[in-house]
């Protein structure tokens, strides 16, 4: 239970000296990850894992310490540790921890302890079922490169000399599976997934069929011509953007000029069909928390309101500089300090439905696929350039599927050109939800 | 870390359901960073991460298991997790027997970076972002990692195999923000190396700092990159990722086996153009991707991928050179204690051929030169690739010309192998990397001479 790991951090925080500021994040999870292949289990991974961050401030410097373990001995050598590096730290006015703002922590249920219970042969049996519904769901599947079922319980507590005591359980779990589609020499690839807190809530049928047709329909698949396009993005693929377009309103980014957008706050900054909101208080998100990585409140925010924008996001150090108040977007795992960062972006969904947002496009592509953000997109500068697939639109229909060719604009100008939002938003495995996207003029080059 | 006895009990243990083969992996890992971001030393951090990760197999089933606790009671209850995850039909008693192999790398650690006073650590930080800063007004920010860490393993098997090693490694980024009247540019650089904190012996701190602003400086006068295809000259070092992306994980064999590869079913058979060999070496010394012995305990070996343009072999960990009845290859890699292995790279390279660079470039009537490469990724299914140019300009008649702005370039592995036409004399190793797969990162290196692909897609907006 969650009260343990709290009165972990407690004796952790009744260490502290006159004069220091001391804060421990305690974690615990156990993790099940089953992959199968062939109707066999491949594998079954099944751990508990702990450990313990240390922060402490003296005198306007901060040190950090973590470790895999929450044996007490441990725990102090920890503690030492990142006392003995608050030395070596630049005096910084702003350095310190987060302190209670009096907002209470949204009243929210992220647990189901019908996870629990579960058994093991219930999870292999999820994913078998996957797996065979993959195979049987088109002649031209030729197998598949995984299937898998995972899920975690994470429990985890903060508490600080500076007050903060809040403590958190949350359950999740997913399907997901990798389908291979084959003629003749020709191998296409496509992904589905399903997510919930509890295995009830999983689809594995849906995610089957959705790996099966997103790799079917890419068979037969060439490089389009390059030129300038309407883009239709698939929620997978905004959602993916979404989480860029996050970074560049991080209120530290903003303070330290790493961010487009730093100088436009109450301008129009996209189209005004865009609002965006991060709301990690929506249980239906993957990645909800009642609490930020400094244990105060999650809370709802709207960041870009009708294409204006509205909000940077803070942790207590970035806004304590910035001048304003912490927005609950403490970012971090025990093995680090606060970050800042976006907890459950997403856009509010349109009026559009997919189907009518394709017929309304003369001539476009569909992208279902992006790769290479990591690599082709730079958030500083906003220019962005990804790999994409999809399926080409002439004339308000679906024709052939496209390959390798990459999809590029700049971040700012792709918010601007926002055409039309779909009504289908969908919550997945990660920081960001997704609608379909209907994006004018970004350039496509291939042949 | 753990008695040989203490391991052979838990051994014995983990087979009693019935596997076929057992292991226990054994880490303890201990880091320090610093980092230094707008002007001040943030903070420094220390890690420890200690503990074991058991499997068994039974027929095609792994279970595994870990724990962060070391005790025989700890270590026996993964063990019994474990076994039960995997299941096997039989039962009964097998007893294990433990022969120590050495382990040797073939150098030594000059200065272990745990005996570095932090202070001198953190001297390195301030400097490089003071030598940042000077080269030019426009650098408006700058920041500074420093990282090393010292990682024990342990490895033991049911066939009888108990290897130990230590890994030391230490790094070194900077990263600056140049703005223009073009809006804000990036550039990076980074060194890290499989050796300690000689490594700022090796290198000079303010050449490095003075490369990556100058990146930054470079690329505020850059204009949108082409779209469409061209020839692609890729700089000596700066691109070594090319390959890793498009040939190294298709040549991985736990995705060839699934079918999951292009290069499935083509040992013998030309791959690449002539003149092209690719190599795996995870024993090439001090270099980032280097490794004593792999996660399974099996030693690193050089390994030939590609041979003068044909596919000799893939790589190859434990479990799937098993069930092929071979030898590992020395590829069987972890992220740490509470991973599974798979079969990963260690530092893969192209070896250099014989033209000059510059009768390379000169050759080039109009073309993409990329000096530097970033990151990439590859869908090894079908075979397409793409990767990112953080330094790159145009090739006029033969010319370096202007500088491009940022984006992917797209290919298809097997096509473009086919493709090279041009191999330089100039081999040279790059930056290190972080190679992802399946959720787990592990260090890896790269190189590659200056080439030149005769056709490839170019990810720019400008026609």
């Amino acid at each position: 239970m969650s009260d343990e790991l709290l009165s972990v951090a407690d004796r952790v925080v009744a260490m502290a000296r006159p004069g220091e500021q001391v804060e421990a994040v305690v974690v615990r999870g156990t993790d099940t990850e089953i992959r199968v292949y062939g109707g066999e289990v491949e594998s079954l991974s099944s751990a508990q894992a702990q450990g313990v961050g240390i922060r402490v401030v003296i005198d306007g410097r901060q040190g950090f310490a973590y470790a895999g373990s929450l044996d007490e001995r441990v725990i102090a050598e920890t503690l030492a540790d990142a006392r003995d590096n608050a030395g070596f730290a630049t005096f910084d006015e702003f350095a310190g921890l987060a302190e209670p703002d009096g907002v209470a922590l949204p009243q929210i249920d992220l647990y189901r302890s019908a996870l629990d219970s579960f058994s093991a042969e219930d999870k292999v049996a999820l994913a078998i079922e996957m797996e065979r519904a993959v195979l049987a769901a088109d002649r031209r599947i030729s197998g598949i490169e995984s299937a898998e079922y995972a899920d975690s319980i994470s429990e985890s507590a903060v508490a600080s000399s500076t007050g903060i005591r809040s403590s958190g359980r949350e359950s999740n779990c997913y399907v997901a599976t990798y389908a291979l589609a084959t003629e003749g020499d020709e191998v296409q690839t496509g992904f589905g997934f399903s997510v919930g807190r509890e295995p009830s809530e999983l689809n594995p049928l849906r995610a089957a069929d959705e790996a099966a047709q997103r790799a079917t329909r890419m068979l037969g698949a060439v490089q389009p011509t390059s030129g300038r396009l309407t883009v239709v993005l698939d929620p997978w693929v905004t959602a993916q953007f979404l989480g860029l377009i996050g970074y560049t309103l991080n209120g530290d980014a903003v303070l330290k000029g790493r961010s487009l957008f730093a100088d436009r706050m109450g301008e129009v900054v996209a189209s005004s069909l865009l609002t965006l909101v991060d709301d990690p208080t929506d249980t239906r998100a993957f990645t909800a928390t009642d609490a930020d990585g400094e244990g105060l409140a999650a809370r709802r925010n709207v960041l870009i309101d009708n294409g204006v924008l509205k909000k940077f996001v803070h942790n207590a150090h970035s806004a304590r500089r910035a001048g304003t108040v912490s927005t609950g977007n403490a970012v971090r795992g025990f093995k680090s300090t606060p970050d800042v960062g976006c907890l459950a972006v997403s856009l509010l969904p349109g009026t559009s439905d997919p189907a009518s947002m394709v017929a309304g496009i003369t001539d476009g592509v569909l992208v279902q696929e992006v790769s290479g953000l990591h690599s082709g997109v730079n958030p500083v500068s906003g220019d962005f350039s990804t790999g994409a697939e999809g399926i080409r639109i002439r004339n308000g229909e679906l024709a052939e599927p496209v390959r390798e060719f990459t999809i590029a604009s700049t971040l700012q100008k792709m918010l601007q050109d926002v055409r039309a939002v779909g009504s289908d938003l969908q919550f997945l495995p990660m920081s960001a939800a997704g609608v379909t996207l209907v994006v004018d003029d970004l350039t496509i080059s291939g042949s | 870390m753990i008695d040989a006895s203490v391991l052979e009990r838990v051994l014995g243990s983990a087979l009693r359901t019935g596997g076929e083969f057992a292991e226990v992996f054994a880490e303890d890992r201990r880091s320090s960073s610093a980092l230094l971001d707008d002007g001040r030393v943030e903070e420094l951090t220390s890690g420890r991460d200690r503990g074991a990760g058991i499997r068994v197999v039974v027929g095609d089933t792994t279970g595994f298991a870990h724990t962060a606790d070391l005790t025989e009671t700890g270590l026996l209850a993964a063990a019994e997790a474990a076994a039960a995850a995997a299941r096997g039909g039989g039962g009964g008693v097998r007893t294990v027997a433990l022969t120590r192999s050495a382990s040797s790398r073939g150098y030594d650690i000059e200065l272990a970076p745990t005996d570095v006073p932090k202070a001198r650590k953190v001297a390195l930080l301030t400097q490089a972002d003071e030598i940042a800063r000077s080269v030019d007004g426009a650098i408006r920010q700058v920041s500074v990692n420093y990282g090393d860490s010292l990682r024990k393993i342990l490895v033991a098997n049911s066939d009888g195999l108990f290897a130990e090693d230590e890994t030391v490694r230490t790094f070194f980024a900077v990263s600056c923000v140049a703005s223009g009247d073009t809006g804000m540019q990036t550039g990076r650089e980074s060194i890290g190396h499989t050796i300690g904190f000689e490594l700022f012996d090796r290198y000079d701190i303010d050449e490095l700092a003075r490369r990556a602003a100058g990146r930054a400086i470079t690329k505020l006068a850059a204009r949108p990159a082409p779209s469409g295809q061209m020839p692609v000259v890729i700089g000596s070092g700066g691109g070594g990722v090319l390959f890793h992306e498009a040939c190294g994980h298709g040549l991985e064999a736990d995705l060839v086996t699934k079918g999951a590869s292009v290069f499935a079913g083509r040992v013998g058979q030309r791959v690449a153009s002539a003149g092209v060999t690719v190599v795996d070496d995870g024993t090439m010394a001090r270099e980032w991707g280097n490794i004593a012995i792999d996660d399974e305990g099996n030693p690193a070996q050089r390994n030939v991928l590609i041979e003068d343009g044909i596919l000799t072999d893939y790589m190859w960990d434990q479990l799937r050179a098993r069930k092929q009845g071979r030898a590992s290859s020395g590829n069987g890699r972890r992220q740490s204690y509470q991973h599974l292995p798979m079969v990963r790279m260690t530092n893969t390279y192209l070896l250099a051929g014989t033209e000059e660079p510059e009768a390379i470039i000169a050759s080039t009537d109009k073309g993409v030169y990329v000096k530097h490469l970033g990151g990439g990724q590859v869908n090894t299914a079908t075979g397409d690739f793409v990767f990112g140019m953080t330094e790159a300009y145009l090739i006029e008649n033969g010319e370096v010309t202007e500088p491009l702005r940022e984006g992917n370039l797209i290919g298809n592995g097997p096509e473009v192998l086919q493709r090279i036409d041009a191999l330089g004399n100039d081999f040279a190793m790059g930056p290190p990397g972080t190679c992802g797969k399946d959720g787990q990162g592990v260090p890896v290196g790269d190189g590659v001479p200056t080439l030149r692909v005769s056709s490839l897609t170019i990810g720019g907006t400008a026609a």
